[in-house]
Protein backbone atom coordinates (compact mmCIF):
# COMPACT_ATOMS: atom_id res chain seq x y z
CA UNK A 1 0.00 0.00 0.00
CA UNK A 2 3.15 2.30 1.06
CA UNK A 3 3.92 1.83 -2.45
CA UNK A 4 0.99 3.61 -3.70
CA UNK A 5 0.72 6.56 -1.42
CA UNK A 6 2.87 8.84 -3.73
CA UNK A 7 0.17 8.21 -6.23
CA UNK A 8 -2.59 9.34 -4.09
CA UNK A 9 -2.19 12.83 -4.11
CA UNK A 10 -1.80 13.49 -8.27
CA UNK A 11 -4.51 11.38 -9.25
CA UNK A 12 -7.05 13.26 -6.82
CA UNK A 13 -5.96 16.51 -8.63
CA UNK A 14 -6.34 14.91 -12.07
CA UNK A 15 -10.03 14.25 -11.21
CA UNK A 16 -10.44 17.49 -9.84
CA UNK A 17 -9.02 19.10 -12.66
CA UNK A 18 -11.21 16.63 -15.10
CA UNK A 19 -14.71 17.45 -13.37
CA UNK A 20 -13.90 20.97 -12.88
CA UNK A 21 -13.46 21.17 -16.58
CA UNK A 22 -15.84 19.12 -18.02
CA UNK A 23 -18.77 20.89 -15.65
CA UNK A 24 -17.33 24.11 -17.19
CA UNK A 25 -15.86 25.60 -14.36
CA UNK A 26 -12.68 26.26 -16.93
CA UNK A 27 -12.82 26.74 -20.42
CA UNK A 28 -11.43 24.24 -22.38
CA UNK A 29 -8.75 27.17 -23.64
CA UNK A 30 -8.02 28.06 -20.13
CA UNK A 31 -7.46 25.06 -19.05
CA UNK A 32 -8.71 21.65 -21.36
CA UNK A 33 -9.62 18.39 -18.96
CA UNK A 34 -6.44 15.80 -18.60
CA UNK A 35 -8.15 13.90 -20.87
CA UNK A 36 -8.00 15.82 -23.93
CA UNK A 37 -4.76 16.38 -23.25
CA UNK A 38 -4.08 12.93 -23.03
CA UNK A 39 -5.64 12.14 -26.10
CA UNK A 40 -4.01 15.43 -28.21
CA UNK A 41 -0.36 14.01 -26.38
CA UNK A 42 -1.20 10.33 -27.96
CA UNK A 43 -2.08 11.54 -31.22
CA UNK A 44 0.89 13.70 -31.65
CA UNK A 45 2.95 10.14 -30.62
CA UNK A 46 1.65 8.69 -34.24
CA UNK A 47 2.70 8.62 -37.24
CA UNK A 48 0.65 11.12 -39.59
CA UNK A 49 0.65 8.91 -42.30
CA UNK A 50 -0.05 4.69 -42.39
CA UNK A 51 3.21 2.69 -42.61
CA UNK A 52 4.25 2.11 -46.05
CA UNK A 53 7.46 -0.27 -46.22
CA UNK A 54 8.19 1.33 -49.96
CA UNK A 55 9.22 4.28 -48.72
CA UNK A 56 10.49 3.96 -45.89
CA UNK A 57 11.94 2.01 -42.62
CA UNK A 58 10.09 0.84 -39.70
CA UNK A 59 11.70 2.35 -37.33
CA UNK A 60 11.77 5.79 -39.05
CA UNK A 61 8.30 5.44 -39.87
CA UNK A 62 7.63 4.96 -35.84
CA UNK A 63 9.42 8.23 -35.20
CA UNK A 64 7.59 10.20 -38.28
CA UNK A 65 4.57 11.36 -35.71
CA UNK A 66 4.83 15.34 -34.96
CA UNK A 67 6.46 14.73 -31.24
CA UNK A 68 8.62 12.37 -31.61
CA UNK A 69 10.24 14.45 -34.57
CA UNK A 70 10.35 17.61 -32.32
CA UNK A 71 11.30 15.39 -29.50
CA UNK A 72 14.58 14.31 -31.73
CA UNK A 73 15.23 18.18 -32.74
CA UNK A 74 15.35 19.62 -29.02
CA UNK A 75 17.55 16.37 -27.98
CA UNK A 76 20.19 16.72 -30.99
CA UNK A 77 20.18 20.58 -30.47
CA UNK A 78 20.97 19.86 -26.35
CA UNK A 79 23.84 17.34 -27.38
CA UNK A 80 25.10 19.50 -30.03
CA UNK A 81 25.48 22.21 -27.73
CA UNK A 82 26.03 20.51 -24.84
CA UNK A 83 29.34 18.91 -26.39
CA UNK A 84 30.23 22.42 -28.11
CA UNK A 85 29.95 24.03 -24.20
CA UNK A 86 31.27 21.54 -22.34
CA UNK A 87 33.99 20.87 -24.85
CA UNK A 88 35.42 23.91 -24.58
CA UNK A 89 34.81 24.43 -20.91
CA UNK A 90 36.46 21.50 -19.92
CA UNK A 91 40.17 22.26 -21.45
CA UNK A 92 39.38 25.78 -20.31
CA UNK A 93 38.69 25.32 -16.43
CA UNK A 94 41.67 22.76 -16.43
CA UNK A 95 44.26 25.46 -17.70
CA UNK A 96 42.42 28.59 -15.36
CA UNK A 97 42.57 25.44 -12.37
CA UNK A 98 45.63 24.61 -12.72
CA UNK A 99 47.84 27.69 -13.34
CA UNK A 100 47.38 30.82 -10.37
CA UNK A 101 48.21 33.11 -13.16
CA UNK A 102 46.23 32.61 -15.85
CA UNK A 103 43.21 32.18 -13.29
CA UNK A 104 44.31 35.24 -11.49
CA UNK A 105 44.16 37.07 -15.52
CA UNK A 106 40.44 35.87 -16.44
CA UNK A 107 38.78 34.89 -12.89
CA UNK A 108 36.97 38.86 -12.69
CA UNK A 109 36.18 38.58 -16.21
CA UNK A 110 34.35 35.33 -15.67
CA UNK A 111 32.85 36.34 -12.11
CA UNK A 112 31.48 39.54 -14.43
CA UNK A 113 30.11 37.33 -17.29
CA UNK A 114 28.68 34.28 -15.15
CA UNK A 115 25.73 35.60 -13.79
CA UNK A 116 24.35 37.13 -16.99
CA UNK A 117 21.62 34.46 -18.02
CA UNK A 118 21.89 33.01 -21.32
CA UNK A 119 18.77 34.10 -21.93
CA UNK A 120 19.88 37.81 -22.00
CA UNK A 121 22.07 36.70 -24.99
CA UNK A 122 19.27 36.19 -27.42
CA UNK A 123 18.83 39.59 -29.19
CA UNK A 124 22.78 39.51 -29.61
CA UNK A 125 22.76 35.80 -30.75
CA UNK A 126 20.61 36.54 -33.37
CA UNK A 127 22.20 39.79 -34.07
CA UNK A 128 25.47 37.94 -34.78
CA UNK A 129 24.10 34.71 -36.40
CA UNK A 130 20.34 35.53 -37.34
CA UNK A 131 18.36 33.02 -37.19
CA UNK A 132 17.90 29.07 -37.57
CA UNK A 133 20.14 26.46 -35.92
CA UNK A 134 23.48 28.78 -35.26
CA UNK A 135 21.68 31.20 -32.62
CA UNK A 136 19.98 28.40 -30.78
CA UNK A 137 23.40 26.58 -30.77
CA UNK A 138 25.44 29.06 -29.42
CA UNK A 139 22.64 29.88 -26.74
CA UNK A 140 22.31 26.19 -25.63
CA UNK A 141 26.58 26.29 -25.77
CA UNK A 142 26.86 29.42 -23.74
CA UNK A 143 24.56 27.96 -21.35
CA UNK A 144 26.51 24.89 -20.94
CA UNK A 145 30.07 26.37 -21.21
CA UNK A 146 29.46 28.20 -17.62
CA UNK A 147 28.97 26.00 -14.99
CA UNK A 148 31.05 23.47 -16.27
CA UNK A 149 33.87 25.86 -16.62
CA UNK A 150 33.44 27.19 -12.82
CA UNK A 151 33.14 23.13 -11.77
CA UNK A 152 36.03 22.45 -13.64
CA UNK A 153 38.21 25.00 -12.20
CA UNK A 154 37.06 24.58 -8.74
CA UNK A 155 37.16 20.86 -9.06
CA UNK A 156 41.10 21.07 -9.83
CA UNK A 157 41.76 24.00 -7.75
CA UNK A 158 40.57 21.73 -4.53
CA UNK A 159 42.52 18.63 -5.47
CA UNK A 160 43.35 17.66 -1.82
CA UNK A 161 47.18 18.35 -1.17
CA UNK A 162 47.56 14.34 -0.06
CA UNK A 163 47.04 12.89 -2.85
CA UNK A 164 49.53 15.54 -5.05
CA UNK A 165 52.30 14.56 -2.36
CA UNK A 166 51.52 10.95 -2.94
CA UNK A 167 52.40 11.06 -6.60
CA UNK A 168 55.55 13.23 -6.28
CA UNK A 169 56.79 10.65 -3.44
CA UNK A 170 55.67 7.90 -6.45
CA UNK A 171 57.95 10.16 -8.51
CA UNK A 172 55.11 11.45 -10.65
CA UNK A 173 55.81 13.68 -13.53
CA UNK A 174 54.17 16.70 -14.04
CA UNK A 175 51.60 15.24 -17.06
CA UNK A 176 51.21 11.83 -15.43
CA UNK A 177 50.12 14.21 -12.16
CA UNK A 178 47.79 15.65 -14.18
CA UNK A 179 46.46 12.58 -15.86
CA UNK A 180 46.10 10.12 -13.30
CA UNK A 181 45.99 12.16 -10.33
CA UNK A 182 44.19 16.31 -10.91
CA UNK A 183 41.91 14.91 -13.75
CA UNK A 184 40.36 12.12 -11.57
CA UNK A 185 40.23 13.80 -8.47
CA UNK A 186 38.55 16.47 -9.79
CA UNK A 187 36.22 14.26 -11.92
CA UNK A 188 33.61 14.39 -9.52
CA UNK A 189 33.22 18.42 -9.77
CA UNK A 190 33.59 17.97 -13.54
CA UNK A 191 30.74 15.74 -13.80
CA UNK A 192 28.87 17.57 -11.44
CA UNK A 193 29.23 20.81 -13.72
CA UNK A 194 28.27 18.29 -16.73
CA UNK A 195 24.63 18.17 -14.83
CA UNK A 196 23.95 21.50 -13.73
CA UNK A 197 25.02 22.13 -17.47
CA UNK A 198 23.00 19.74 -19.57
CA UNK A 199 19.93 21.38 -17.18
CA UNK A 200 20.52 24.77 -18.56
CA UNK A 201 21.10 23.29 -21.66
CA UNK A 202 17.50 21.78 -21.69
CA UNK A 203 16.00 25.03 -20.96
CA UNK A 204 18.07 27.11 -22.99
CA UNK A 205 16.87 24.77 -25.80
CA UNK A 206 12.82 25.50 -25.04
CA UNK A 207 13.38 29.35 -25.27
CA UNK A 208 15.86 29.13 -28.35
CA UNK A 209 13.07 26.86 -30.48
CA UNK A 210 10.18 29.66 -29.68
CA UNK A 211 12.44 32.27 -31.28
CA UNK A 212 15.11 31.22 -33.86
CA UNK A 213 13.93 27.77 -35.36
CA UNK A 214 10.67 26.49 -36.52
CA UNK A 215 10.84 22.98 -35.17
CA UNK A 216 11.51 21.04 -31.69
CA UNK A 217 9.27 21.07 -28.62
CA UNK A 218 9.73 25.04 -27.51
CA UNK A 219 8.62 26.01 -31.44
CA UNK A 220 5.76 23.09 -31.29
CA UNK A 221 3.83 24.85 -27.58
CA UNK A 222 4.71 28.08 -29.05
CA UNK A 223 2.91 27.57 -32.19
CA UNK A 224 0.12 25.79 -30.35
CA UNK A 225 -0.85 29.08 -28.58
CA UNK A 226 -1.49 30.72 -31.90
CA UNK A 227 -4.53 28.57 -32.57
CA UNK A 228 -5.18 28.24 -29.07
CA UNK A 229 -4.68 24.87 -28.34
CA UNK A 230 -4.29 24.40 -24.80
CA UNK A 231 -4.53 20.82 -24.84
CA UNK A 232 -1.40 20.45 -27.24
CA UNK A 233 0.53 23.06 -25.24
CA UNK A 234 -0.20 21.32 -21.76
CA UNK A 235 0.95 18.18 -23.95
CA UNK A 236 3.87 19.30 -25.15
CA UNK A 237 5.40 20.93 -21.76
CA UNK A 238 4.71 17.14 -20.59
CA UNK A 239 6.75 15.68 -23.07
CA UNK A 240 9.48 18.21 -21.87
CA UNK A 241 9.18 17.37 -18.88
CA UNK A 242 9.81 13.40 -20.14
CA UNK A 243 12.44 14.63 -21.87
CA UNK A 244 13.97 16.25 -19.08
CA UNK A 245 13.49 13.27 -16.76
CA UNK A 246 15.33 11.25 -19.13
CA UNK A 247 18.33 13.53 -19.33
CA UNK A 248 18.69 14.29 -16.13
CA UNK A 249 18.29 9.85 -15.24
CA UNK A 250 20.64 9.24 -17.88
CA UNK A 251 23.54 11.98 -16.11
CA UNK A 252 22.99 10.38 -12.91
CA UNK A 253 23.53 7.12 -14.34
CA UNK A 254 26.59 8.21 -16.16
CA UNK A 255 27.60 9.44 -12.88
CA UNK A 256 26.88 6.55 -10.62
CA UNK A 257 29.20 4.68 -13.22
CA UNK A 258 31.88 6.88 -13.74
CA UNK A 259 32.40 7.90 -10.06
CA UNK A 260 31.79 4.40 -8.60
CA UNK A 261 34.95 4.68 -6.30
CA UNK A 262 33.88 8.04 -5.06
CA UNK A 263 33.17 8.14 -0.84
CA UNK A 264 29.93 10.14 -1.80
CA UNK A 265 27.99 7.41 -3.39
CA UNK A 266 28.43 4.68 -0.77
CA UNK A 267 24.96 2.92 0.22
CA UNK B 1 72.88 3.45 -3.75
CA UNK B 2 73.64 3.61 0.07
CA UNK B 3 70.58 3.95 1.95
CA UNK B 4 72.44 5.64 4.83
CA UNK B 5 71.07 8.71 6.24
CA UNK B 6 72.81 11.70 7.25
CA UNK B 7 71.19 14.82 8.80
CA UNK B 8 73.28 17.71 9.68
CA UNK B 9 72.57 20.81 11.73
CA UNK B 10 69.08 20.26 10.08
CA UNK B 11 66.83 23.86 11.13
CA UNK B 12 63.11 24.51 9.75
CA UNK B 13 61.38 28.21 10.75
CA UNK B 14 58.18 28.58 10.03
CA UNK B 15 57.09 31.77 8.70
CA UNK B 16 58.55 35.21 9.18
CA UNK B 17 58.89 37.78 11.88
CA UNK B 18 57.36 37.97 14.90
CA UNK B 19 55.44 35.03 14.20
CA UNK B 20 58.09 32.72 13.01
CA UNK B 21 57.34 29.13 14.31
CA UNK B 22 60.99 27.87 14.82
CA UNK B 23 59.88 23.72 14.44
CA UNK B 24 63.51 22.37 13.88
CA UNK B 25 66.87 23.56 15.80
CA UNK B 26 70.20 21.95 14.81
CA UNK B 27 69.35 18.42 14.41
CA UNK B 28 71.75 16.08 13.68
CA UNK B 29 71.97 12.08 13.20
CA UNK B 30 72.97 9.42 10.94
CA UNK B 31 70.47 6.59 10.31
CA UNK B 32 72.77 3.61 8.87
CA UNK B 33 70.91 1.67 6.75
CA UNK B 34 68.93 -1.13 7.44
CA UNK B 35 68.18 0.61 11.23
CA UNK B 36 64.72 1.35 12.08
CA UNK B 37 64.65 4.83 13.61
CA UNK B 38 61.90 5.82 15.48
CA UNK B 39 61.25 9.71 16.01
CA UNK B 40 59.24 10.12 19.31
CA UNK B 41 57.66 13.10 21.08
CA UNK B 42 54.45 15.06 21.88
CA UNK B 43 52.88 16.88 18.85
CA UNK B 44 54.77 20.16 17.80
CA UNK B 45 57.94 18.80 18.16
CA UNK B 46 58.85 18.79 14.54
CA UNK B 47 59.04 15.13 14.07
CA UNK B 48 56.53 15.25 11.34
CA UNK B 49 58.59 18.03 9.88
CA UNK B 50 61.71 16.11 10.02
CA UNK B 51 60.49 13.32 8.61
CA UNK B 52 58.85 15.58 5.60
CA UNK B 53 62.37 16.95 4.86
CA UNK B 54 63.86 13.44 4.42
CA UNK B 55 61.20 12.61 2.21
CA UNK B 56 61.92 15.93 0.37
CA UNK B 57 58.66 17.79 0.90
CA UNK B 58 59.71 20.29 3.40
CA UNK B 59 62.92 22.04 3.05
CA UNK B 60 65.34 23.25 5.86
CA UNK B 61 65.70 26.52 6.43
CA UNK B 62 69.16 25.81 7.41
CA UNK B 63 71.37 22.50 7.45
CA UNK B 64 71.23 19.43 4.75
CA UNK B 65 70.20 16.14 4.75
CA UNK B 66 71.98 13.46 2.86
CA UNK B 67 71.18 10.04 1.15
CA UNK B 68 74.17 8.13 0.61
CA UNK B 69 75.79 10.84 0.39
CA UNK B 70 73.71 12.81 -1.80
CA UNK B 71 71.87 15.43 -1.03
CA UNK B 72 67.75 15.16 -0.54
CA UNK B 73 66.37 18.09 -2.70
CA UNK B 74 62.71 16.30 -4.00
CA UNK B 75 60.94 13.49 -3.21
CA UNK B 76 61.49 10.87 -4.75
CA UNK B 77 60.57 7.00 -4.77
CA UNK B 78 63.61 6.01 -3.36
CA UNK B 79 62.24 7.48 0.15
CA UNK B 80 58.77 5.60 -0.31
CA UNK B 81 56.37 7.51 1.86
CA UNK B 82 53.39 5.91 4.15
CA UNK B 83 51.00 8.79 5.34
CA UNK B 84 48.92 8.92 8.78
CA UNK B 85 46.08 9.48 6.37
CA UNK B 86 46.59 6.54 3.66
CA UNK B 87 46.55 8.87 1.04
CA UNK B 88 45.33 6.16 -1.60
CA UNK B 89 44.26 7.38 -5.04
CA UNK B 90 40.11 6.82 -4.07
CA UNK B 91 39.95 6.12 -8.07
CA UNK B 92 42.04 3.84 -8.50
CA UNK B 93 41.34 -0.50 -6.83
CA UNK B 94 43.81 -1.68 -4.76
CA UNK B 95 46.02 -3.48 -7.75
CA UNK B 96 45.92 0.05 -9.48
CA UNK B 97 47.37 1.89 -6.34
CA UNK B 98 49.90 -0.78 -5.99
CA UNK B 99 50.91 -0.93 -9.52
CA UNK B 100 50.71 3.13 -9.98
CA UNK B 101 54.56 3.81 -9.09
CA UNK B 102 55.42 0.83 -11.50
CA UNK B 103 53.94 3.09 -14.35
CA UNK B 104 55.68 5.71 -13.35
CA UNK B 105 58.51 4.17 -13.36
CA UNK B 106 57.65 2.92 -16.99
CA UNK B 107 58.35 -0.76 -16.01
CA UNK B 108 56.52 -3.19 -18.70
CA UNK B 109 52.68 -4.23 -17.40
CA UNK B 110 53.80 -7.65 -17.97
CA UNK B 111 56.81 -6.92 -15.90
CA UNK B 112 54.99 -4.86 -13.16
CA UNK B 113 52.07 -7.51 -12.78
CA UNK B 114 54.16 -9.96 -11.44
CA UNK B 115 55.64 -7.10 -8.95
CA UNK B 116 51.76 -6.29 -7.75
CA UNK B 117 51.12 -10.38 -7.69
CA UNK B 118 53.97 -10.99 -5.17
CA UNK B 119 53.65 -7.38 -3.26
CA UNK B 120 49.74 -7.90 -2.86
CA UNK B 121 50.30 -11.35 -1.60
CA UNK B 122 52.90 -10.35 0.75
CA UNK B 123 50.52 -8.19 2.56
CA UNK B 124 47.22 -10.24 2.53
CA UNK B 125 45.75 -8.53 -0.08
CA UNK B 126 45.20 -10.82 -2.41
CA UNK B 127 41.34 -11.37 -2.13
CA UNK B 128 41.09 -7.12 -2.37
CA UNK B 129 42.90 -6.48 -5.07
CA UNK B 130 40.02 -4.99 -7.15
CA UNK B 131 38.36 -2.73 -4.50
CA UNK B 132 38.55 0.51 -4.00
CA UNK B 133 40.08 2.05 -0.98
CA UNK B 134 36.61 3.50 -0.04
CA UNK B 135 35.72 0.09 0.34
CA UNK B 136 38.17 -1.42 2.82
CA UNK B 137 38.80 -0.69 6.35
CA UNK B 138 41.75 1.68 7.82
CA UNK B 139 44.01 -1.38 8.36
CA UNK B 140 43.86 -2.72 5.00
CA UNK B 141 44.03 1.40 3.26
CA UNK B 142 47.02 1.20 5.22
CA UNK B 143 48.55 -2.25 4.15
CA UNK B 144 47.96 -1.22 0.75
CA UNK B 145 49.84 2.46 1.37
CA UNK B 146 52.79 0.07 2.14
CA UNK B 147 52.31 -2.26 -0.29
CA UNK B 148 51.84 0.66 -2.91
CA UNK B 149 55.66 1.97 -1.75
CA UNK B 150 56.70 -1.63 -1.25
CA UNK B 151 55.95 -2.40 -5.07
CA UNK B 152 59.22 0.21 -5.64
CA UNK B 153 61.34 -1.49 -3.67
CA UNK B 154 62.29 1.80 -1.90
CA UNK B 155 66.24 1.34 -0.23
CA UNK B 156 63.81 3.39 2.70
CA UNK B 157 60.51 3.69 4.27
CA UNK B 158 59.74 6.47 5.93
CA UNK B 159 55.78 6.89 7.83
CA UNK B 160 54.17 9.50 9.35
CA UNK B 161 52.45 8.06 12.04
CA UNK B 162 50.88 5.15 9.98
CA UNK B 163 48.70 3.17 12.61
CA UNK B 164 47.65 6.42 14.50
CA UNK B 165 44.10 5.80 13.33
CA UNK B 166 43.78 2.45 14.15
CA UNK B 167 42.71 0.56 16.72
CA UNK B 168 44.80 -1.25 19.27
CA UNK B 169 44.34 -4.69 17.68
CA UNK B 170 44.71 -3.90 14.14
CA UNK B 171 47.56 -1.60 15.01
CA UNK B 172 49.63 -4.48 16.97
CA UNK B 173 49.00 -6.86 13.80
CA UNK B 174 50.49 -4.10 11.43
CA UNK B 175 53.29 -3.30 13.22
CA UNK B 176 53.99 -7.02 13.23
CA UNK B 177 53.74 -7.19 9.76
CA UNK B 178 55.70 -4.39 9.06
CA UNK B 179 58.71 -5.84 11.44
CA UNK B 180 57.95 -9.12 8.91
CA UNK B 181 58.66 -7.29 5.74
CA UNK B 182 61.20 -4.85 7.52
CA UNK B 183 63.04 -8.22 8.55
CA UNK B 184 62.46 -9.90 4.73
CA UNK B 185 63.26 -6.55 2.80
CA UNK B 186 65.77 -4.82 5.31
CA UNK B 187 65.01 -1.25 4.63
CA UNK B 188 66.03 1.56 6.57
CA UNK B 189 62.89 2.62 8.30
CA UNK B 190 62.08 6.13 9.82
CA UNK B 191 59.07 6.14 11.92
CA UNK B 192 57.02 9.01 13.18
CA UNK B 193 55.05 8.37 16.58
CA UNK B 194 53.51 9.71 19.35
CA UNK B 195 53.28 6.52 21.06
CA UNK B 196 55.94 5.35 23.31
CA UNK B 197 54.72 1.52 23.23
CA UNK B 198 55.02 1.33 19.49
CA UNK B 199 58.43 3.08 19.70
CA UNK B 200 59.86 0.51 22.11
CA UNK B 201 58.27 -2.54 20.37
CA UNK B 202 59.22 -1.29 16.91
CA UNK B 203 62.69 0.37 16.81
CA UNK B 204 66.43 -0.49 16.88
CA UNK B 205 66.86 3.13 17.93
CA UNK B 206 64.79 6.20 19.18
CA UNK B 207 65.08 9.56 19.10
CA UNK B 208 63.26 11.42 21.79
CA UNK B 209 62.70 15.19 20.16
CA UNK B 210 61.79 18.39 22.50
CA UNK B 211 58.51 20.50 21.65
CA UNK B 212 59.29 23.53 19.92
CA UNK B 213 62.08 24.16 18.70
CA UNK B 214 62.61 20.65 17.69
CA UNK B 215 65.97 19.36 19.35
CA UNK B 216 66.79 15.79 19.88
CA UNK B 217 66.57 15.18 23.85
CA UNK B 218 67.67 11.43 23.85
CA UNK B 219 69.37 9.33 21.40
CA UNK B 220 68.83 5.66 22.84
CA UNK B 221 69.20 2.06 21.42
CA UNK B 222 66.45 -0.67 21.76
CA UNK B 223 68.11 -3.90 23.01
CA UNK B 224 65.57 -5.86 24.02
CA UNK B 225 65.47 -8.85 21.58
CA UNK B 226 62.67 -9.03 19.22
CA UNK B 227 60.06 -10.51 19.25
CA UNK B 228 59.81 -8.06 22.14
CA UNK B 229 57.33 -8.51 25.20
CA UNK B 230 55.22 -5.36 25.76
CA UNK B 231 54.78 -6.89 29.19
CA UNK B 232 58.19 -7.56 30.42
CA UNK B 233 59.97 -5.88 32.98
CA UNK B 234 62.89 -4.37 30.46
CA UNK B 235 59.90 -3.17 28.45
CA UNK B 236 58.29 -1.27 31.09
CA UNK B 237 61.51 -0.18 31.97
CA UNK B 238 62.01 1.45 29.18
CA UNK B 239 58.79 2.67 28.70
CA UNK B 240 58.84 4.59 32.48
CA UNK B 241 62.18 6.33 31.16
CA UNK B 242 60.96 7.46 27.93
CA UNK B 243 57.87 8.12 29.52
CA UNK B 244 59.43 10.79 32.18
CA UNK B 245 61.04 11.67 29.03
CA UNK B 246 57.87 12.97 27.00
CA UNK B 247 55.61 13.55 29.42
CA UNK B 248 57.92 16.90 30.15
CA UNK B 249 57.51 17.84 26.67
CA UNK B 250 53.88 17.19 26.22
CA UNK B 251 53.42 19.66 29.68
CA UNK B 252 55.18 22.43 27.49
CA UNK B 253 53.04 21.35 24.73
CA UNK B 254 50.20 21.70 26.70
CA UNK B 255 50.88 24.48 28.28
CA UNK B 256 51.99 26.51 25.26
CA UNK B 257 48.56 25.34 24.11
CA UNK B 258 46.38 27.31 26.74
CA UNK B 259 48.34 29.91 26.23
CA UNK B 260 47.22 29.98 22.55
CA UNK B 261 50.93 29.52 21.54
CA UNK B 262 50.23 26.48 19.76
CA UNK B 263 50.11 26.44 16.19
CA UNK B 264 50.04 23.26 15.27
Amino acid sequence: MNRFRGAIVPIALLILWEILSRVGVFSPIVLPPPSAVAVKWYSGLLPGLPYDPATESYWHWMFSGEMPHDAIASLGRVLMGFCVGAGLAVPVGLLLGTSDRLYALFNPLLQILRPIPPIAYIPLAIVWFGLGNPPALFLIALGTFFPVLVNTIAGVRQVDSIYIRAARNLGAGSWTMFRRVILPAASPFVLAGMRIGIGTAFIVVIVAEMIAVSDGLGYRILEAREYMWSDKIIGGMLTIGILGLIIDGAMSRLNDHLLRWHRGLER
Amino acid sequence: MSAQIEIAQASKVFGTGAGAVPALDGITATVPEGQFLCLLGPSGCGKSTLLNAIAGFTPLSAGRITMGGRPVTEPGPDRGMVFQEYALFPWMNVEDNVRFGLDIRGVPRADATVTVDRIVATLGLSDFRKRYPKDLSGGMRQRVAIARILALDPPVMLMDEPFGALDALTRRTLQDELLRIWAEYRKTVIFVTHSIEEAIYLADRILVMTYRPGRIKRDLTVEIPRPRDTASGEFNALKRELAGLVMAEQQRFTSAELHGAAVD
